[in-house]
């Protein structure tokens, strides 16, 4: 990054914006990782699958109606 | 078994040791994208999760430090992208020490809103390269692109943070 362009508009970027030399991290974060690990996992309704199969039927066996479903889109 | 072959194959107290080496660097990676300290804590939780239940597709004999840094640029690059907005830099981050005058204060808020009004895969790469000052190969690395699409993407967000600073009549 030597040329003088961007030497010029990184020195005014720092002027805005500090950059960070040595950011510290000031807890250990391994507990949250913990609770994240144990976190239910997002189960999906039983009737988004359905709704997911119609919608995949209806495209397979009427695939004229794809232009009217983008239009609605 | 060592300790990286141990994580590859899903055991849990070489992943904790793994995350307590790592986490630090981890943090430090996406402190430096989000500038947000909570938000960076969130994020680094976030990566090393991704890495542990990726941890099949690591090879043992790869760099973890560069496989979890791509992570962890990564994991920083989805939240940019999610929030679309400058995180302001909070108190406890080192600010500069000199008063501002009501120019530099007004010049400073437009080099900001210049650099939100970048797409993110564009401000990450000026604000690893520009205001950080890392290397294109650090960056591409962290990124998993090519040097030269760096420069590519250095040079588009150049041109563009120039011609909105000139339309705000920016001085240094």
């Amino acid at each position: 990054m030597n040329d003088p362009e961007f030497k010029e508009l990184g020195e005014k970027l720092r002027s805005a914006i500090q950059p960070l030399r040595q950011p510290e991290l000031s807890r250990d974060l391994w507990p949250a990782m913990l609770q994240k690990m144990n976190e239910p996992r997002v189960r999906v309704p039983w009737f988004d699958w359905a709704l997911a199969a119609i919608a995949g039927a209806v495209l397979i066996f009427f695939p004229g109606a794809i232009p009217a479903l983008l239009y609605h889109l | 078994m060592d300790l990286l072959q141990r994580f590859a194959t899903g055991d849990l107290d070489a992943f904790e040791s793994l995350f307590r080496q790592h986490q630090g660097a981890v943090y430090r990676r996406i402190v430096r994208i989000v500038r947000d300290p909570a938000t960076a804590e969130d994020l680094t939780v976030e990566t090393l999760w991704r890495a542990y239940r990726a941890r099949a597709r690591f090879r043992p004999d790869a760099s973890f430090e560069a496989w979890l840094r791509r992570i962890a640029t990564n994991a920083a690059l989805d939240h940019l992208r999610s929030v679309r907005r400058y995180v302001p830099l909070p108190d406890d981050l080192p600010a500069d020490p000199r008063p501002d005058t009501a120019e530099q204060a007004e010049s400073r808020k437009a080099i900001r809103s210049a650099l939100d009004s970048l797409a993110p895969r564009l401000r990450i790469v000026v604000q690893l390269g520009l205001i950080e000052e890392e290397s294109y190969r650090t960056i591409a690395e962290s990124l998993g692109i090519s040097e030269s699409a760096v420069k590519l993407r250095m040079f588009r967000a150049v041109r563009i943070l120039r011609k909105k600073l000139q339309q705000w009549d920016v001085k240094p």
